[in-house]
């Protein structure tokens, strides 16, 4: 708990003649060249992607197949580099999903400004952009490497919503209009 | 220092062919890239023979204006920022800033927080000193120390990405907290981390620290006396291996240092040697500091509770009820809302000590951020030190020195 002076002591004669740096070098060599294997034989071996991983960011959908993105432009508000671009759309009166209003009419994320930050994932409202596990892209072209809202779909899949927030509150207005009747 | 030569049996030649034995000075760009000068550093040296006679740092190859991009953004949207500052090390940045920002506000982190950023800082010193360590091997001819030390710096990056989601940009802290908690287990492998690295880095240091061919190389090299390394503004490791015991985790605790114990490694002759001992030496007291407080890991929450203009609302309220909802907007539109003032918050990062100067007019954005960056300062006594030393003395100052040009030029 204290400072400490580091040891420093000159050579013995023994260490002035290098065999015991051999030695141990030697030794520290053996052990690796019998010990397991530390690296992987990418892209035949894949490393494993723990939970949580900010990989490519994606757009993704409820279980009942709703877009959840509600183009509030939040995200494109946060991104530090200004990698998202949204165009706001309506969604239209005959569709199933007309009670959420709005979806995007375009959302492009440009993959070479992206920093895979996380940062429009934390603030999005709707949890409906994630970073997945995808973490490598390619492309020949910079227009290729912007993923439009298909490709963002396509990457993003479906996952989970514990709170099908927009449903619920189509039922309790239908409800009570139901109940207005009466 | 001109070389001189003789003739022994010519006398009456010796004079006349004097002046054609006149050497010539020598200028040679060393960087901006050039292995030894680990990133875009360009030393522009004077060279007599092997002797370098001037050494010139030129800086600015990785600028990118990071000081003024924070004035165009809120305050947590510059964090990803300050992991591009010492980028071996983000996540000790991320944790400095906060922590300076925070302090502008008077804003106290919770126990938990405080335990997270505290071992998130000095694994990501080891990690830094790891680089440092295998890179310095390199330099002075002995490549598999950088082996190895890769090896452990990959089970670290392992940790980082389980906790941050990335193992390099790790944007961990936001102003009054931490992105996420540790995830589940975590704990438990960082500490199976530390019992197994011990022996480890004891056998990769076992490679250099008695070889003779590396002390020719690093011993009575490169030395900074106590005086010039306080007058030159030295921090970290470097100002450590001068003998001069200055530390901010123990000097100036943040971040609940004060509630652990370890001890300062300092050096006695401050040549490449010392700071190399240093730097091993301190990636063992970073173990003991990560054991102790893994041994009593605070439970509780990891962001500031008692601040609605600063810290975002949880995000199952943000997705239930209306007015966390509006709070998240506010908050990520208008930035986490900060008093007039300023305030000058100084880390002990794993390169020395990492401080920002954030003058803000109130609001969520500042108005001026100034960062210190210690490879900078450290980078500065590059021309005294290689005046007079040979060239292949230079690569071994270099890599004892170890910044990082992140930083240096951000
Ligand atoms: S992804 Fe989320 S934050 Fe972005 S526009 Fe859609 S709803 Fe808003
Ligand atoms: S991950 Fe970061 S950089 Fe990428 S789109 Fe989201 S906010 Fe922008």
């Amino acid at each position: 708990m204290a400072v400490i002076p580091v040891e420093r002591k000159p050579l013995t004669l023994a260490e002035r003649t290098y065999i015991p740096q051999i030695v141990h070098g030697l030794k520290t060599t053996f052990r690796h060249l019998v010990a397991p294997n530390v690296t992987l034989e990418y892209p035949e071996q894949r490393p494993e992607i723990p939970g949580g991983y900010r990989g490519v960011p994606t757009l993704v959908r409820d279980p009942n197949g709703r877009e959840k993105c509600v183009s509030c432009q939040l995200c494109e508000f946060v991104c530090p580099p200004k990698a998202i671009r949204i165009t706001p759309g309506e969604i239209a009166a005959d569709s199933a999903q007309a009670h959420v209003e709005r979806a995007p009419q375009a959302f492009d994320i440009d993959m070479l400004r992206c920093i895979y930050c996380g940062l429009c994932q934390e603030v999005c409202p709707e949890e409906a952009i994630w970073l997945q596990t995808q973490y490598s892209m390619t492309g020949y072209t910079r227009e290729e490497m912007v993923n439009h809202k298909d490709r963002l779909y396509e990457l993003g899949g479906t996952l989970p919503d514990a709170h099908l927030k927009w449903d619920k509150k189509k039922a309790a207005e239908d409800a009570a209009a139901h109940g207005g009747h009466h | 220092m001109a070389t001189e030569f003789a003739f022994p049996d010519a006398g009456a030649k010796t004079a006349a062919a004097a002046p054609e034995f006149q050497t010539e000075k020598m200028s040679l760009s060393m960087g901006p890239s050039h292995p030894s000068t680990h990133g875009v550093l360009r030393l522009q040296l004077e060279l007599d023979g092997e002797v370098v006679t001037k050494c010139e740092p030129i800086i600015g190859y990785l600028h990118r204006g990071d000081e003024k991009i924070a004035e165009n953004m809120t305050y947590n949207q510059f964090v990803p920022y300050t992991d591009r500052l010492d980028y071996l090390a983000p996540l000790a940045n991320n944790v400095a800033y906060a922590i300076a920002v925070e302090r502008l506000a008077k804003l106290e982190v919770p126990e938990r927080c405080q335990a997270i950023r505290v071992v998130s800082c000095e694994l990501a010193r080891i990690s830094s000193h790891l680089l440092g360590l295998g890179a310095y091997g390199i330099d002075v001819g002995a490549w598999s120390v950088f082996l190895y030390s890769f090896t452990e710096r990959e089970k670290l990056y392992k940790l980082f990405e389980e906790l941050t989601g990335a193992r390099f940009t790790t944007s961990y802290t936001r102003i009054g907290g931490v992105a996420r908690d540790v995830p589940e287990g975590w704990t438990d492998r960082v500490n199976a981390f530390c019992d197994q690295f011990l022996p480890i880095l004891d056998e990769i240091l076992a490679l250099l620290t008695r070889n003779k061919i590396f002390m020719d190389r690093t011993v009575g090299v490169g030395v900074i006396s106590r005086e010039d390394a306080i007058a030159y503004g030295l921090t970290g490791p470097n100002l450590r291996g001068s003998g001069v015991g200055l530390d901010l985790r123990k000097d100036r605790p943040y971040s609940g240092y004060e509630r652990y114990q370890f001890d300062v490694p300092v050096g006695t002759t401050g040549d490449c040697y010392d700071r190399y001992l240093v730097r091993g030496e301190e990636m063992k007291q970073s173990v003991r500091i990560v054991k102790q407080v893994l041994a009593n890991f605070p439970k509780g929450p990891w962001q500031a509770t008692d601040a609605r203009r600063i810290v975002s609302p949880s995000k199952d309220k943000v997705l239930t009820s209306m007015e966390e909802l509006i709070q998240n907007f506010m908050l990520v539109t208008e930035g986490p809302q900060m008093p007039a003032g300023e305030v000058y918050f100084e880390a002990e990062n794993p390169k020395g000590a990492l401080g920002f100067y954030v003058v803000s007019r109130g609001g969520g954005v500042p108005w001026r951020l100034k960062i210190r960056a210690p490879s900078f300062c450290n980078l500065s006594i590059l021309p005294k030190l290689c005046a007079g030393t040979m060239v292949s003395d230079v690569v071994s100052i270099l890599g004892s020195l170890d910044f990082v040009m992140g930083e240096c030029d951000r």
